[in-house]
């Protein structure tokens, strides 16, 4: 496919402090064996896009360790593959970027190399599956100048987001935050394919009238002269947020329809450990949960995503809850609402609860 | 100067692996899953990583498609190297004459060159037939030290499997007086357990040696490990202490996969100091149902149980419908259990649709063998199979076969 894709990291960290303390938003750990970027990763290379940056500004240790050379996303190539685009300083930066112009502006090296027609740009705040190639045609076919993915949702958080509003061929007539709407819209779900030579222009054009914000200074401001599509996606689309949302959508895996619609159809990659598959003891007692491999089971788990590596003593009861990696519970602990980062140690008869709107939250490494 | 490496492993992986019958029909024995998401062939490859021996031959022959793809590049086991790595050995033309590999020794003698490509000092010959977690370094280390032309790796067997073995009878600083194929009357319990470690050029000799030997049925155990002893060149058996399993029969197979069930497994796939190897299945986690019931088993990912499960190995995408039973079984990737059929003591093989109702095998308690259902066959609803029954074709509704 003639696009190349670049995916921001870093960009929504703010949103979940929990968990982004010590990681990219990209390198947050979902659905029991998957990293948030692994799915616009995976969306890119299932669309036929072979070459993809990747954006980092800081934390970005743990999504080095996870892309390792990109083989797992079959992405380990001499032709492209995955770059790793780190923070760039030269004279005239003013250390790492703020908004999402200064990284693009951190990038037009990697972009004037490129020799695609199109960008493919994503978050990785997202979980869906989507063939981007559907919107490459779509935004060939309107000859449009920019063409935003959006999809049609009732956001009811104080969340900033952008809500689109286009005439009967799709082009966008209005664009509005999120602030100012209640219900239903079209939400811009940060996702865009724009021409490659077009959005350099546009960098090279905002430094030099002084713009700071790619959104509000262009996006925003030019919707009207710009030839700019809304390209409806339908499919499940989840938003990751806050820590709520998080937890909401990750017990949205427990419905098989959604389960088929992310990973039915083509496979979702992430990085290969090498753990032994999941065990179950004599007395485990599993219900309505997603287990990942390498784990052990002795207790009890109900409505609860667990996983790689995680350990469930006897007697234990654990419900509602994400565990993470290598996480090791004892015996005749409760846990009702508790999100546990990677590697908790839980000691035998640790009660411990929270609740859907507000899980109780361990942080890595926490023992109890 | 010329680079070389210190040991070449050869794998021996082309046999046809006849008595698991149909689930050999199209791929090799090495390359039969094995343990929920692992092939036979990842334990030796992952012995020869976790060893520090980065260079490997997997000789092929038999049906050696599915063995080349799951093998690939190396990449999984770490073996894709820019000197060394694994390569995939099959019988090729030659100007003299060409021959497929007519016996152990003959398909190691027909790969001379491949190994004289990296000039090694030493040579371990392994089979691709067994499950077991074995240190090939402290072995290498031994056959040093003692200084020996060929060193047998060795396992003490109990007296009445003896028989199916090739047996070293020994002198006590471990020298071999004598080796004896599958003898009638074993005199000891010491058993090969094929693998070999030769110094290279005594190998390079004995080889030569055999293939000149009109006579010679081109074994390692049959004829050039006895022509070596008889020459007196210095052998010496390596003990080795552990789990290890020829896992070459339908029993066998079925008990080497539950012998890694239980809170303290006989054979541990999840001991993090010695890694197994394999390619990754791509499937999300597990999901387990609101009336799952799931006691003592392995189940790797991609599995959706909804039904009971027990004493069982399930490998990756492997559905079990609500209502459904599978008790004591071994069932391998992307097979289908329907709502209320029944897999007692049976090994089920990849993508078999088992139907409605449907009953493979019988209890274990009463059964009077294994039942085994070849890849890619449907089971109809209603349908049974016997235990101990082997079946490679399609099942009718109602059908009992």
């Amino acid at each position: 496919m003639a696009a190349v894709g670049v995916i921001f990291s870093n960009i929504h960290d703010e949103n979940i402090p929990e968990l982004s303390h010590q990681r990219t938003m990209g390198s947050l750990p979902f659905g029991g064996r998957y990293r948030l970027i692994d799915f616009s990763l995976s969306n890119l290379v299932n669309s036929g896009v072979s070459t993809v940056g990747i954006i980092t500004k800081n934390n970005y240790q743990s999504l080095m360790d996870h892309l390792g050379s990109g083989k797992d996303w079959d992405l380990a190539r001499k032709t492209g593959g995955l770059i790793l685009l780190p923070p760039f300083g030269n004279f005239d930066s003013e250390g790492l970027y703020k908004s999402r112009l200064e990284a693009l502006k951190g990038i037009t090296g990697f972009l004037n190399r490129r020799n695609e027609d199109y960008v493919i740009l994503c978050d990785c705040d997202g979980v869906y599956r989507m063939d981007y190639s559907d919107v490459v045609d779509y935004h060939i076919a309107n000859q449009a100048d920019i063409t935003l993915v959006c999809h049609n949702e009732e956001i009811e958080n104080s969340s900033s987001y952008t809500v689109v509003k286009t005439d009967e061929s799709g082009r966008i007539i209005d664009m509005k935050s999120s602030e100012k709407v209640r219900g239903n819209g079209m939400f811009y779900s940060n996702v865009m394919v724009i021409g490659r030579v077009f959005l350099l222009s546009l960098i090279n054009d905002a430094v030099v009238r002084g713009y700071k914000s790619f959104h509000d200074d262009i996006l925003m401001k030019r919707f009207r002269s710009l030839k700019m599509y809304a390209y409806e996606f339908s499919g499940y689309h989840a938003t990751i947020d806050s820590l709520a949302s998080y937890f909401k959508h990750n017990m949205e895996l427990l419905d098989k329809s959604i389960r088929d619609e992310l990973f039915g159809a083509r496979d979702i990659y992430t990085k290969v450990r090498d753990s032994a598959p999941s065990k179950y003891g004599d007395s485990s007692v599993v219900k309505n949960s997603l287990i990942s491999d390498g784990c052990t089971v002795e207790g009890t788990v109900e409505n609860s995503i667990l996983f790689r590596g995680v350990k469930v003593g006897k007697g234990t009861v654990i419900r509602n809850s994400i565990v993470m990696q290598d996480t090791v519970i004892g015996d005749n602990v409760s846990m009702d609402y508790v999100i546990t980062d990677k590697n908790v140690v839980i000691r035998d008869r640790r009660v411990l609860a929270g609740c859907d709107i507000q899980p109780y939250f361990l942080s890595k490494g926490t023992m109890i | 100067m010329q680079r070389k490496k210190e040991c070449v492993a050869m794998l021996l992986a082309g046999g046809q692996g006849s008595r698991l019958y149909a689930l050999t029909n199209n791929i090799a024995k090495p390359a039969v899953p094995f343990g929920a998401k692992y092939r036979i062939i990842d334990f030796p490859l992952s012995n020869c990583i976790n060893s520090g021996i980065d260079t490997v031959g997997v000789l092929t022959q038999y049906q050696p498609l599915m063995l080349n793809e799951y093998i690939g590049n190396g990449q999984p086991w770490d073996l894709d190297r820019n000197f060394g790595g694994v390569h995939i050995l099959s019988p090729y033309q030659k100007k003299a004459k060409s021959a497929w590999y007519e016996g152990t020794a003959n398909a190691i003698y027909q790969n001379l060159n491949f190994i004289k490509m990296y000039n090694p000092e030493y040579v371990l010959i392994l089979s691709g037939d067994h499950i077991y977690k074995m240190d090939y370094s402290k072995m290498l280390r031994a056959h040093i030290d003692t200084g020996a032309d060929c060193t047998i790796a060795a396992i003490e067997v109990p007296l009445k499997e003896a028989s199916r073995f090739g047996i070293l009878n020994t002198n006590p600083d471990g020298s071999i007086y004598e080796f004896e194929e599958k003898p009638k009357q074993p005199k000891s319990t010491l058993a090969s357990m094929g693998v070999y470690i030769f110094t290279a050029e005594k190998m390079y000799a004995y080889l030569e040696a055999d293939d000149n030997d009109p006579e010679s049925s081109k074994d390692f155990g049959k004829n050039v490990l006895p022509a070596m002893l008889n020459a007196g060149e210095r052998m010496f058996a390596y003990r080795f202490e552990g789990y290890w399993k020829d896992v070459g029969t339908i029993s066998s197979l079925w008990e080497a996969n539950m012998d890694l069930l239980g809170e303290e497994p006989a054979f541990d796939v999840a001991d993090s100091h010695w890694k197994i190897h394999s390619r990754n299945p791509l499937a999300p986690p597990e999901y387990l149902g609101e009336h799952a019931v799931l006691k003592n088993s392995m189940v790797a990912l991609g599995c959706e149980i909804y039904g009971t499960v027990e004493n069982s190995v399930l490998s990756s995408n492997v559905v079990v419908e609500e209502g459904a039973v599978v008790k004591d079984a071994v069932i391998m990737s992307g097979t289908v259990v329907k709502s209320g059929a029944s897999v007692r003591y049976s090994i089920v093989d990849e993508d078999v649709v088992i139907g409605e109702g449907a009953s493979i095998g019988e209890d274990k308690a009463a059964a009077k063998g294994i039942a085994v259902l070849g890849k890619n066959i449907s089971v109809g609803k209603n349908a049974s199979v016997a235990a101990g029954n082997i079946v490679d074709k399609n099942i009718a509704e109602g059908e009992e076969a």
